[in-house]
């Protein structure tokens, strides 16, 4: 017993360290590469969005994989995360240093998401399945809306905030407009770089792999198991799930706010329900639950659209296409067990000892 | 007599809601899954419509019938294809799966017909009705819809309680590998789900597009989550739910925009969902009707 | 298990776009200078008597917004054909690519020309997705002319960034002007679509100028682009609040939706457009057009204008696509044609670098006056903006006409 538990643990830190193995290698492949000068513009271009999708996609692992909930809003939280960043960020940045207005964004970004992940978190976590879904599809779209209807500008008497237009926020002519509607935020200073976002990542994956091996994380997990008998040991449902939930916001944010400073623009339009089911698809086709998994697959599901260019007006019909196959290749019963019988075989002709237990198991 | 008048526009939103909404929640019941693409099944519907009807010239009910076809032989060949190979799998891969295929579907009529919005010909030719000398209109397509509505509530509670492959789907949707045992074909009981369900989605894009006529490949999303999110407020799986569930959210959405603000009439909807949700847990009829598709 | 098809997929990406870097050898990264992109393009296709320059176009052609940036993309290929066969040889060498109508895939589509060795930009369509592409152009000094991206903050983004289109503030005050000066109506009801840039970009300056004007503002309803099919309740807002005139300053799409409620319910107030209205009389298949009669419009392009620029375009379009061109076609088409005068003018060739070619059509387009399908006597100021007389048609007869 006491073996076995041994074994896991350290196959869990094994697992941990080869995750951190491939961010790593990433970073420093790339780095490589911009230094021989042998990387696409495109490429480049996309690093930053990948690093932001990478902290997305583990975020929500978290809460679906871990929490075993599952949320349909998370660009919501993206959102708000973004725009108090961003806010931070544009109001700084003729005033302090940029280190410093630059980690006061993310700080902030994270924070206001992670409250707001509170406040959603409390009553609704008392939900369960596609109620819980819903209520998280209803909060993206909430913030949608009402971000795309914000009007807040800053002159001399301080700030104005509207909900109806530019020109209600009766500002003086020195008034700059911070929020403009559905134009967003306009003219940011762009800050984010691939080692800024590679640097979330690894904070990121940190965060989330320490809070999952820990205590507080076995107790979420077995919450996820089976909640009743998590509770009958005394468990604090309510308690585990909001740390979970919450974590995952902030990180949310803190992604947001690593995207939107990647533009010159933000506005509230990109963080709807389409991204926060993009989001889900890295999550599912990574595998739920496998941090490594949403790594990956957040960041070839981000490079893979731009590959398909080539294809001009099949690339969203391929796209889809290949989403759907993979899908069944991965996670059909059959086609599993297949290729499983199939590795083992391949196995086999290598260690022809061991194989004749392996492959029978294989096929049942 | 102005809030009757945006009650009524409310109410003629509703009453497509819930069409939709009927389809998805029993799809969901029994298939216990979230088909994303069912909103796009109905745009796909109203496209043929579109084209049998206006182009064609054809009969509308007739062109309604054709795109019933069309759209049941689709969305079994989904089922087939897409969604039975994941059956056993953890029920978020078939989620995604239904996703691919909304994107799917939405490409390939962007190829065929052009992202050009189209300007659907209502195929309700019958006059509206008039009251208080002309002050209240009332569309004919409204109260065909709200019609339609009934006649598949009642078709449908009375095929799911008095047939026998009503019992199966019941069976189905109570557990699946009980009702294997008990020689319930689940995948052929499936498959007609998805057949109803997509014939369902046909009419409702016949009378969604009568009702709100621009017609383009995107046009189904949109609506397709409001019905998701009008079918989980009447408590999702129940069919009168579906439908009041519908009409509710349809009221709501328009006095909103009436009284509150056009530009957060979306986010008050979803809010007063949160809350309906907090309160009732499981939507307005979710518990009490014994009547689970 | 899992882990190894994932990581052997990850292996394929990783080759792939290892060869995607091979293919292309001149970029570095993405901050570098313009200049360095170029270098490969003086060498390769000269098939002509000079290296053809290299134009990329960046629009939506899927997704919900896909089709302003298919006309876009047509018009852009009509004009690029055009000018290649009369030349006799490959003036320009064009490329368009997909943005989805989203700042980052619109990023993502610069970038990818960049690699491709653009040397001017003629796009993005759509506001949002402008905005942030012309904040990289700028930096890399990529001559941007957008056809159809109307915002003010647009051409703020940097001098290298020009417009075809009237701005939005512009048409905004042109309408409001338009209307009270004619003497069309006092109580005006707007309908327009609060998610939008060019939307709310027109209306809140001509709700700015009809106070000064003393048009009174009765009814002032959004819609979003999430609830757009529904758009009853803010017809009935402007109905029961007495508007004789409802503003629409939003895309035929939605228009053709407001004119068919009204119809339904009844409502016949004058309705007036911007150029975005442009499309409703053939945009629209099946629109019964009967319902826009006595629809005013200001819009540069008519597409049944009977002078012989506009008509050979319109054939030459329905030929080729099967449709007929709206405005965002023909302003794509006077973006190109419009830096082809510049391009011969000031005797740009392919083997320029892009910063060069920038600097060279910026001192053209300030100076030269330009006819094209969307106005005559085109000019540009330094800041990128165009003047040139809007037009206001009325609909008679299922045609425009003017007033």
């Amino acid at each position: 017993m006491a073996m076995t538990k041994w074994n896991n643990i350290k196959k869990s830190t094994k697992s941990n360290l080869i995750t951190f193995g491939i961010v790593i290698g990433f970073y420093l492949l790339v780095q490589i590469l911009s230094a021989a000068g042998v990387m696409t513009n495109s490429f480049a271009g996309q690093l930053v969005p990948i690093c932001a999708y990478v902290v997305m996609a583990i975020s929500l692992n978290l809460v679906v994989g871990f929490l075993g909930e599952l949320s349909l809003g998370h660009a919501g939280f993206m959102s708000v995360g973004a725009f108090s960043g961003t806010l931070v960020w544009v109001s700084l940045y003729d005033t302090v240093p940029h280190w410093l207005a630059l980690i006061l964004a993310f700080v902030v970004g994270g924070l206001v998401a992670g409250l707001f992940g509170f406040v959603v978190g409390v009553p609704v976590l008392r939900l369960s399945g596609d109620y819980l879904a819903i209520v998280t599809l209803a909060f993206g779209e909430i913030v949608k809306n009402f971000m795309n209807a914000v009007y807040l500008g800053v002159d001399s008497n301080g700030l104005h905030f509207s909900l109806k237009d530019s020109n209600s926020l009766g500002l003086e002519p020195d008034g700059k407009i911070l929020i403009n509607g559905a134009m967003g935020i306009t003219g940011i200073k762009k800050a984010s770089t691939f080692t800024i976002g590679f640097v979330l990542v690894l904070i990121t994956l940190i965060v989330v792999l320490n809070l999952i091996n820990s205590r507080s994380g076995r107790a979420i997990s077995a919450i996820r198991d089976n909640e009743i008998a998590a509770k009958s040991v005394g468990i604090n449902i309510t308690r585990y799930k909001l740390i979970g939930f919450v974590t995952s916001a902030v990180f949310a944010g803190m992604a947001g706010v690593l995207y939107s400073l990647n533009f010159s623009s933000l506005v509230a339009k990109k963080f709807d329900y389409n991204t926060s089911i993009n989001i889900l698809v890295f999550v599912v086709l990574g595998g739920i639950g496998s941090i490594r998994g949403s790594v990956i697959a957040a960041a070839i599901l981000t490079v893979l659209p731009e590959m398909l260019r080539g294809l001009n007006d099949y690339r969203m019909l391929i796209y889809a296409i290949v989403l759907i196959v993979m899908m069944i290749f991965t996670r059909n019963p059959k086609l599993v067990a297949w290729r499983k019988q199939f590795t083992d075989k391949v196995k086999a002709q290598f260690v022809k000892s061991k194989d004749k237990s392996k492959k029978s198991k294989g096929v049942a | 007599m102005q809030f009757l008048s945006y009650l009524i526009n409310g109410i003629s939103l509703g009453s497509v809601y819930a069409l939709i909404a009927l389809g998805y929640t029993m799809v969901y019941g029994i298939a216990k899954m979230l088909n994303f693409a069912h909103g796009d099944v109905i745009m796909i519907g109203s496209y043929v419509i579109f084209f049998a009807f206006s182009t064609f010239g054809m009969n509308p009910i007739l062109s309604v019938i054709l795109a019933m076809i069309v759209c049941t032989i689709l969305g079994v060949t989904i089922e087939r294809l897409a969604y039975r190979p994941l059956r056993e799998a953890p029920s978020l891969a078939v989620l995604i799966t239904a996703i691919g295929v909304s994107y799917l579907l939405q490409q390939v009529a962007q190829l065929l017909w052009s992202s050009n919005p189209k300007n659907f010909k209502s195929v309700v030719s019958l006059s509206p009705v008039t009251l208080f000398d002309g002050q209240l209109i009332i569309s004919a397509e409204t109260i065909v819809t709200i019609a339609v509505c009934i006649i598949i509530m009642i078709a449908l509670t009375a095929f799911i309680n008095h047939t026998s492959t009503g019992h199966a789907m019941l069976a189905v949707s109570e557990d699946r590998g009980a009702a294997q045992l008990m020689g319930i074909n689940v995948n052929a009981t499936i498959s007609l789900t998805f057949a109803i369900g997509s014939a369902l989605a046909a009419v409702a894009g016949a009378l969604m597009c009568s009702s709100y006529p621009t017609l383009m490949p995107t046009t189904g999303s949109m609506p397709g989550i409001k019905a998701f999110v009008a079918a989980v407020f009447g408590g999702i799986g129940s069919i009168p739910g579906a439908f009041l569930g519908g009409i509710l959210l349809g009221i709501i959405e328009n006095l909103s925009k009436a009284y509150i603000s056009t530009q957060l009439s979306d986010a008050i909807v979803f809010l007063v969902l949160i809350v309906v949700l907090i309160v009732k847990p499981t939507g307005l009829l979710g518990k009490k009707v014994n009547v689970k598709v | 298990m899992k882990k190894k098809i994932i990581s052997g997929l990850l292996a394929a990406s990783m080759v792939l776009s290892l060869a995607a870097c091979g293919s292309s050898a001149s970029s570095g990264e993405a901050s570098s200078e313009a200049a360095s992109t170029t270098e490969s393009a003086s060498t390769e296709g000269a098939t002509g008597e000079t290296t053809p320059i290299k134009i990329g176009g960046i629009g939506p052609i899927t997704g919900a917004a896909a089709a302003y940036g298919k006309a876009v993309q047509h018009g852009e290929e009509l004009a690029v054909k055009e000018i290649n066969e009369a030349a006799g040889y490959t003036v320009f060498d064009w490329q368009f690519q997909d943005d989805e109508h989203d700042a980052e895939k619109s990023v993502n589509a610069y970038n990818n020309l960049k690699d491709w060795g653009v040397q001017i930009l003629a796009g993005p369509v759509t506001t949002t997705p402008t905005l942030a592409v012309a904040a990289e152009t700028a930096n890399d000094n990529v001559f941007t002319m957008t056809p159809s991206a109307s915002a003010q903050n647009v051409i703020e983004t940097g001098d290298n960034v020009f417009q075809v289109c009237f701005t939005d503030p512009n048409q905004g005050v042109a309408s409001a002007d338009y209307i009270a000066d004619n003497g069309l109506a006092t109580k005006i009801g707007v309908i327009y679509d609060s998610s939008d840039a060019y939307s709310s970009g027109i209306r809140d300056k001509f709700t700015e100028e009809a106070g000064v004007k003393g048009l009174e503002i009765v009814a002032d309803e959004s819609f979003t682009g999430d609830n757009k099919s529904d758009l009853s309740t803010q017809l009935a807002k402007c109905q029961s609040a007495g508007a004789e005139l409802v503003f629409m300053p939003i895309y035929y799409t939605e228009a053709s939706q407001i004119l068919t409620t009204a119809n339904k319910t009844g409502y016949a107030p004058k309705f007036f457009g911007c150029d975005g209205m442009d499309g409703i009389l053939d945009g629209v298949e099946g629109f019964d057009t009967a319902l826009a009669e006595d629809l005013m419009l200001l819009t540069p392009f008519a597409a049944d204008a009977d002078d012989a620029k506009t008509q050979a375009f319109v054939a030459a379009y329905e030929e080729a696509y099967g449709e007929t061109p709206n405005q965002f076609a023909a302003d794509a088409y006077d973006v190109i044609y419009s830096i082809y005068q510049a391009v011969q003018s000031a005797n740009i060739t392919g083997d320029m670098s892009a910063s060069d070619i920038c600097e060279a059509l910026k001192a053209e387009f300030t100076s030269m006056t330009f006819d094209g399908l969307t106005g005559t006597g085109m000019t540009w100021d330094a800041s990128g903006a165009v003047s040139k007389a809007p037009k206001a048609v009325v609909i008679k007869n299922g045609a425009y006409a003017a007033m």
